[in-house]
């Protein structure tokens, strides 16, 4: 119990005389353990949004469609080819009727006939899909309105993600085709996923519209068939309700066939997973996201404690004479860094766990958010895991080690002894005075340069990653369209990506600050010493500088093929981009001149004291 | 300060805290070095002699007075003039040696001449007449931890002659030094004074003291005594310091 009091006692006085540094490490952690807690706890939450809209707005089991037939609806967008029919064989409505009366059909709705028309609004031309319904309620499918009123004469109605993009709504005026419509309503639905998602499972579109990702109009269907053009021709729509909505898929698996006359069949399961494919890539880019602050944490930690290390020499020390064993003073160590997990691992769970909702919210195309997803004790397991073993792997070695330093070693601060490189210090010779410094400060502590060099690696892998996707996403996958139109998902995975981009930078700085600031402490005696010599502050400044820039430009350079490499590995299918050189010319200079100003501030904070007490302080 | 004087301090002061806690350090010290002299200050431990030797050579700032150093006013002088003149005039030879570990003995003495923006084929040259000078040529490729103390005190002072001082200034040379090796080290600062060098040793050894021309001794801060040695370092060393038989 003593032993545990004096521990406490060791841990307690240790963090209250490095309050800034306990600060900056919980941050490296909690921002790691927040990212991972956020990624996964977005598992699983996707579809409480839409069961919800489904429930609200009676929402088929099963939409099934037919389609004039000059290709195969239910692989995505066909174009019909230069040299395919010039007028396509009518849709089998027939064949789409019969599916009423299958075994296990309860109810239904439709056909309603729908086609794809080139909608403007706002002065925005883009693709639309517009339904011909009735003004009646129907049994299933009954579209919620969110504003405004249903069909009317002359009007129409507009999902509300698409409305939302495209800034309209009741009262404001859209031509379709040409035509004037007034927007009468703005509502959601179940039988198809909100935009710009609603081709997701197939959309029968030629090369004429605007764009690839059609948004969902309502029109009466008188309306809806003379919209209708050789080039976009009906295609009808039936939706149905089962006995078992469970058994949704099977029926689908059962009746789909390759033959293009047939019906196609969507189950309201795969709608639902459509839907949650944005919060899966979300989900994805987070827990990479968050293996990559883990990292950036270990890194964080792993300087913090060796650069403690140098300037607790003396207290352990202390520690040691007065009668602590080596397992005490790895112990202290040990426990300080994990009690700061722990700490900094609760708050990450809470930050992430009020965090994700935001995230898991799909949008204005369904009704309710995601709620507050539950800490499951497997996904707190997890988190607390991760930050115990950031600590332990960072803390391990350099507690050991303190735990095996002479104790009269400890005693006289005797710093342990730098490397030597004979060439790098032959060569060094040769260079102006403060790269040869700079190199020699370097090549003095080779793993400390290692660990920059991997900590920027893993942060420029991280940011060029980024780069790669926002390079796919101006190649007409962006934030808008061609038609300017806003593209919800890949917004919010810009956001996404651009807070993850933020986090990694604030943690590659404050990496940087604690690398600098150990090998600032460590090269005190030497920096004293070489300005005792002749050397002016500048010069020793300018060393440190050099010193740290060795490794980032490597690690910079390192991380760009890294980036691209990890960006490859995570597409999942998407398109490959990359991004222009002049964007990685300015992310390699940004990065030296960033890392040089934080050196150059951390090391004249280093210098200003006085040589004489720096060298006297040897000798006490 | 006249022509005959390389070195000149009048009124130092050194303070420490306020109130209370003042502690003067140095205490209105008045001092002139002329070329060629070797000066020991002499007194007990926290007398403030090594501070006096620290402001002498620029590597601290007085609270309050004058230093003047061939011509140049240091009190007044900015970081980067302060560092220009310790390169340039003057050498520091240090108690604890301060070899830096990683370098072997040729690179440590070369590194003021390199910092200096000699060329390294001339730094290399200096470093190793300097060595061969010291009797220790055929350790130039020896790192510090691989030298006794009087080697690695003979290389600190080959260290401080690298870029031809006006003046050496020496804190307790032989402090860590047992008989034989500070033996060494006096015959290498009587060749030094030979050759014209101003050397100021601190020390708190008056057998050290004695081999100078002239001895200061300091108590609390202040200058309490000055002695003019007539055998002085060009007398028989080691005799004079009760170090030979």
């Amino acid at each position: 119990m003593g032993r545990v009091l004096l521990v406490g006692r060791l841990v307690a006085g240790n963090l209250r005389r490095r309050p800034v540094e306990a600060g900056l490490l919980m941050l490296a952690i909690v921002a790691a353990t927040a990212t991972l807690t956020i990624g996964l706890i977005l598992n699983g939450v996707t579809s409480q949004p839409y069961l919800r809209t489904r429930a609200v707005t009676a929402g088929p089991d099963v939409v099934a469609s037919v389609s004039p037939t000059f290709g195969g609806p239910g692989s995505g967008v066909v174009t019909p080819s230069s040299g395919g029919p010039a007028k396509p064989a009518p849709p089998d409505v027939a064949a789409l009727t019969a599916l009423e009366h299958a075994p296990g059909v309860t109810g239904s709705s439709g056909p309603y006939p729908l086609t794809w028309v080139t909608m403007q609004a706002h002065g925005l031309t883009v693709a639309a899909e517009v339904e011909g319904r009735g003004q009646a309620s129907t049994q299933v499918d009954r579209p919620r309105l969110t504003a405004g009123s249903w069909l009317r004469p002359g009007g129409v109605v507009i999902e509300r993600a698409f409305a939302q993009a495209l800034g309209v709504g009741p009262g404001d005026s859209v031509t379709l085709n040409g035509r004037s419509f007034r927007v009468a309503g703005v509502a959601v639905t179940a039988a198809f996923s909100p935009y710009p998602q609603i081709c997701a499972e197939g959309c029968f579109i030629s090369g004429h519209l605007p764009g690839n990702d059609p948004g969902l109009v309502w029109a009466s269907e008188s309306a809806a068939k003379s919209l209708a053009s050789s080039n976009e021709p009906v295609t009808y729509y039936l939706n149905l309700k089962l006995a078992n909505p469970a058994s949704a898929d099977a029926f689908v698996n059962a009746r789909n066939s390759a033959a293009p006359a047939a019906p196609f069949l969507v189950s309201w399961q795969q709608i639902s997973e459509a839907d949650g494919k944005l919060v899966a890539n979300e989900q994805r880019i987070l827990l990479i996201g968050s293996w990559l602050l883990g990292l950036l944490a270990v890194a964080s930690v792993a300087v913090l404690v060796g650069g403690r290390m140098a300037d607790q020499t003396r207290r352990v020390g202390l520690v040691k004479a007065v009668g602590g064993t080596p397992g005490l003073v790895a112990g202290v160590l040990l426990a300080e860094y994990l009690v700061l997990a722990l700490i900094a691992a609760g708050v990450g769970l809470v930050a992430g766990w009020l965090t994700a909702p935001l995230l898991a919210n799909l949008g204005s195309g369904l009704l309710g958010a995601a709620a507050a997803p539950s800490l499951t004790l497997s996904r707190v397991l997890a988190v607390l895991t991760v930050a115990l073993l950031v600590a332990v792997l960072a803390t391990l070695v350099p507690a050991v080690r303190a735990a095996r330093t002479s104790t009269v070693h400890a005693l006289a601060d005797v710093a342990r002894p730098p490397r030597r490189r004979g060439w790098l210090i032959a060569l060094s010779a040769r260079l102006p005075v403060p790269l040869l410094l700079g190199l020699r400060v370097a090549a003095r502590r080779p793993r400390r340069a290692v660990l920059t060099t991997i900590s920027v690696a893993i942060t420029i892998s991280g940011i060029v990653a980024v780069l790669c996707a926002h390079a796919v996403f101006d190649q007409g996958f962006g934030v808008t369209n061609a038609s300017g139109l806003t593209n919800p998902r890949t917004s919010r995975l810009s956001d996404v990506m651009l807070v993850l981009t933020i986090m990694l930078a604030t943690l590659a700085a404050v990496n940087a600050i604690f690398i600098t600031w150990a090998t600032a402490l460590d090269a005190r005696h030497t920096s004293a010493l070489t300005r005792a010599l002749g050397a002016t502050s500048d010069q020793v400044i300018a060393g440190l500088a050099a010193a740290q820039s060795i490794p980032v430009l490597v690690g910079t350079l390192l991380g760009i093929p890294g980036g691209i490499g990890l960006f490859s590995a995570v597409r999942d299918g998407a398109t490959m981009g990359y991004p222009p050189a002049w964007w990685l010319i300015l992310l390699v200079l940004g990065t030296m001149a960033v890392a040089a100003l934080l050196t150059a501030i951390t090391a004249r904070i280093g210098v200003r004291r006085p040589i004489a007490e720096i060298l006297q302080a040897e000798l006490a | 300060m006249t022509d005959t004087t390389l070195l000149c301090a009048s009124g130092v002061c050194k303070r420490y805290g306020s109130g209370d806690g003042l502690v003067r350090a140095v205490d209105g010290v008045d001092l002139a070095v002329a070329p060629g002299e070797t000066l020991s200050v002499m007194g007990p431990s926290g007398c403030g002699k090594s501070t006096l030797l620290h402001i002498l050579g620029g590597l601290d700032r007085p609270s309050a007075g004058q230093v003047w150093l061939a011509g140049n006013r240091l009190d007044e002088m900015g970081e980067r003039g302060l560092a220009r003149l310790r390169r340039d005039a003057v050498g520091f030879v240090f108690q604890a040696f301060h070899l830096m570990d990683e370098l072997t003995a040729i690179e440590n003495v070369e590194l003021p001449a390199l910092l200096a923006g000699r060329s390294p084929r001339a730094a290399r040259h200096r470093a190793t007449e300097l060595l061969d000078r010291i009797g220790l040529a055929d350790r130039a490729k020896f790192l510090p931890s691989a030298l006794s103390g009087g080697q690695r005190q003979r290389v600190a002072i080959a260290r401080a002659l690298a870029n031809e001082p006006l003046v050496v200034l020496a804190d307790e040379p032989t402090g860590n030094l047992d008989s034989e090796a500070t033996l060494d080290v006096l015959r290498l600062f009587g060749s030094l004074h030979e050759a014209g060098q101003t050397l100021i040793i601190v020390t708190h050894d008056s057998r050290i003291a004695a081999t100078a021309d002239r001895l200061v001794s300091m108590r609390d801060g202040v200058l309490v005594d000055e002695t003019r040695l007539t055998g002085g370092s060009t007398g028989s060393l080691g005799a004079l310091a009760g170090l030979e038989g």
